[in-house]
C-alpha cells in the first residue's frame, strides 16, 4: 500500500508530487513511461515557458528541469520506463516495466496526470492516398529536435495550434521551406505571438478558412490540394489549389489522454474529454485527482503547473484527513462559454473557475448567476476560444447557491 | 508620423500594440499592458532582436538543446544557425553550459543535460 501515486511524471505530475510532499506526504511514489521526467517539454525546445511561475522566459527542457531538481531534492521515488496498464476503482494500479514485470500497487489516493496526445489524421477524413510524409505536428517536434531528423524539406501545415505554428518556424530554421499554415476557422488557435514570431518573421502565410481537402503521392507524399470553406466549413470547389509538398503536418487539436481514466470508470466530460472534476480536481472516484492536459487541454505549461499544485494539495488533505462531500453545486455552461473547469464545487470555500468560450466574442459581459439572480459579472474587451480565463467566486457567494450558471452576454 | 502595429511577444498575452514613429523614434506606445512591452515596441521598431533555440549536435550522434542567452538581431538568425549547425558538442553537458562562445553577440547555451 502506498500513499500516493502519480501516474505521469511530466509538468503536472511533478508539479502535484512536490506540491502533496510539501504538504506532508512522504510516500510518493512518480509512474512514467518515458526514459526521463518532462513529459512533452523536453522536445518543446522554444522559449516563453515560465513566465508566470517563475518571471523569466524558459524553454521547455529548463521549465522542466527546474521542477525535476526539485522532485530530487524533496527525494521523491519514480520509476522511469514505466507504462501504466490499468487503474481500478478502489485505486489498484497495474503496471509494467522491463526490470519489474507487470506489477500492482494499492493505494490510498491516485493523481493522473498522463497529459494529452494528438488528434489525428485518422479523425479528419481527408480524401486521397496515405503516402509517408504525413506526421501529425509534435511527430515532427520530436523528430527535429530529440533524434535530429528533418522530416521534409517543402511543408504544409494543417491547422494553426500552437505546435504547428511552432513547426513551422522549427522546419524553416532547419532549411525547409513552409508553404501555407491553412486553418479551418476564421481565426487561429495559436497564440498571437507564435503568429508573430512564428509565421510573420519568415513571411509564412496563414490562410484563414482553408483546409487540405486531398492528399497525393503514392509512396511518398507528393503534393495537397487545399480550399477555401464557405460559413458551414464547407470546401469551395471552385478555390481548390494544388501545392507540391513532400510534408505535410497536422496540428489540429490535442485531447486528453483518459484511457486509464475510463477502466476506473471515472466521469467524463464530453466537452473536455476530461474527468469531471470539483474545486480540490477530485474526480467522481472517491481518492482518484487529475490535473494538467489529461483534465482538460491548457493553453500554457506554467496553468498545468499551477493546477496540479492544487491536486497535490487536495490528494495530501484527503490522504491525511479523507473528504466528505457534503453537497454538489453544479456549474453548468451556456454554450458561448463552452466549459469550464471545475464543473461541480462541493465546499463553500474560495474558488477560482476556469473556462474557455467557443468562439471570439467583443466587448462581452461574464455574468454569473444562481439561476435567478447575478453572483458575479465582468466585463471583458475580448474574449477567444485559444485563451483560458479565470474568475474567482468567494466563499460567501458559493455558500448561498445550489446552482452556478457561467453566461456571456454579447 | 506613422502609426505601426504590433503583436508583443515578450509574453503569452499577445498584446495588440499601436506604436507612433517619427523617422524611426518611438513618440509614443499603446496597447501594451506592462514595462516589456514599451521596451518591445521600441526594439522591435529599431533593432528587432529575437532569442534562437535551436540543437547541437552531440559527439556521440544525439542532439542537446541550444538557445542564445541574449536576444540577437532578427537578420543574424540564419547566420547564427550556421554557426550552431557546424558544431559538435563535446559531452558530458550540463544545462547553462556555453556550448559556443560569442556567436552574433550572444553565447549559445545547452538547455539540457546530457550525460556521456
Amino acid at each position: 500500500m502506498r500513499d500516493l501515486v502519480i501516474i505521469g511524471g511530466g509538468p503536472a505530475g511533478m508539479s502535484a508530487a512536490i506540491a502533496a510532499r510539501e504538504s506532508g506526504i512522504q510516500d510518493i511514489l512518480i509512474l512514467e513511461r518515458d526514459g526521463q521526467l518532462g513529459g512533452i517539454l523536453q522536445q518543446c525546445i522554444h522559449n516563453g515557458f515560465g513566465l508566470h511561475m517563475f518571471g523569466e522566459e524558459l524553454t521547455g527542457p529548463e521549465y522542466a528541469w527546474k521542477y525535476e531538481k526539485k522532485v530530487n531534492e524533496l527525494g521523491i521515488e519514480y520509476k522511469l520506463n514505466t507504462m501504466v496498464l490499468d487503474i481500478t476503482e478502489d485505486k489498484i494500479i497495474t503496471a509494467t516495466n522491463s526490470s519489474d514485470g507487470v506489477f500492482q500497487i494499492k493505494a490510498k489516493a491516485i493523481i493522473l496526470a498522463m497529459g494529452c496526445r494528438e488528434r489525428s489524421k485518422g479523425a479528419l477524413n481527408i480524401a486521397g492516398t496515405r503516402p509517408a510524409g504525413i506526421y501529425s505536428a509534435g511527430t515532427a517536434q520530436k523528430y527535429v529536435n530529440t533524434m535530429g531528423y528533418l522530416p521534409g524539406k517543402n511543408v504544409v501545415i494543417l491547422g494553426s495550434g500552437d505546435i504547428g505554428l511552432i513547426m513551422a518556424r522549427r522546419m524553416t530554421l532547419e532549411g525547409a521551406k513552409v508553404h501555407a499554415v491553412c486553418e479551418l476557422m476564421s481565426y487561429s488557435g495559436g497564440l498571437a505571438r507564435n503568429i508573430e514570431q512564428c509565421l510573420n518573421d519568415f513571411n509564412i502565410p496563414l490562410r484563414l478558412e482553408h483546409t487540405v481537402v486531398e492528399i497525393h503521392g503514392k509512396d511518398r507524399l507528393e503534393g495537397v490540394t487545399v480550399a477555401r470553406v464557405d460559413q458551414n466549413r464547407k470546401p469551395i470547389p471552385e478555390t481548390r489549389e494544388y501545392i507540391p509538398c513532400d510534408t505535410l503536418l497536422l496540428s489540429v487539436g490535442l485531447i486528453p489522454e483518459n484511457e486509464l481514466s475510463k477502466k476506473a470508470d471515472i466521469k467524463l466530460s464530453g466537452v473536455t474529454n476530461g474527468a469531471v472534476v470539483d474545486q480540490d480536481r477530485h474526480t467522481s472516484c472517491e481518492g482518484i485527482f487529475a490535473c494538467g492536459n489529461v483534465l482538460h487541454v491548457h493553453d500554457l505549461v506554467d496553468f498545468v503547473s499551477k493546477e496540479a499544485e492544487i491536486a497535490g494539495k487536495s490528494a495530501a488533505e484527503y490522504i491525511k484527513s479523507g473528504k466528505k462531500q457534503s453537497f454538489v453545486i453544479p456549474i453548468k455552461a451556456d454554450g458561448k462559454i463552452r466549459y469550464s473547469v471545475p464543473q461541480i464545487i462541493t465546499e463553500a470555500k474560495d474558488v477560482t473557475v476556469y473556462f474557455r468560450v467557443s468562439d471570439v466574442y467583443k466587448n462581452a459581459k461574464i455574468v454569473i448567476t444562481d439561476g435567478n439572480k447575478t453572483v458575479l459579472s465582468k466585463n471583458k474587451a475580448k474574449l477567444a476560444p485559444g485563451e483560458m480565463e479565470k474568475i474567482t467566486l468567494k466563499a460567501e457567494q458559493i455558500k448561498s447557491v445550489k446552482e452556478l450558471h457561467f453566461c456571456l452576454e454579447v | 508620423m506613422i502609426e505601426r502595429k504590433l503583436t508583443c511577444i515578450v509574453c503569452p498575452l499577445g498584446c495588440e500594440l499601436t506604436v507612433t514613429l517619427e523617422e524611426n523614434r518611438v513618440l509614443e506606445v499603446r496597447g501594451n499592458t506592462c514595462k516589456r512591452g514599451e521596451a518591445y515596441a521600441q526594439n522591435e521598431c529599431t533593432n528587432p532582436k529575437r532569442t534562437v533555440t535551436s540543437t547541437v549536435l552531440c559527439e556521440d550522434g544525439c542532439t542537446v538543446s541550444v538557445k542564445t542567452d541574449e536576444p540577437i538581431p532578427k537578420e543574424k538568425i540564419f547566420e547564427c544557425l550556421e554557426v550552431i549547425n557546424s558544431t559538435t558538442a563535446r559531452l558530458p553537458i550540463k544545462i547553462g553550459d556555453v556550448i559556443i562562445k560569442n556567436v552574433c553577440g550572444s553565447n549559445i547555451v545547452a538547455t539540457q543535460n546530457r550525460s556521456k
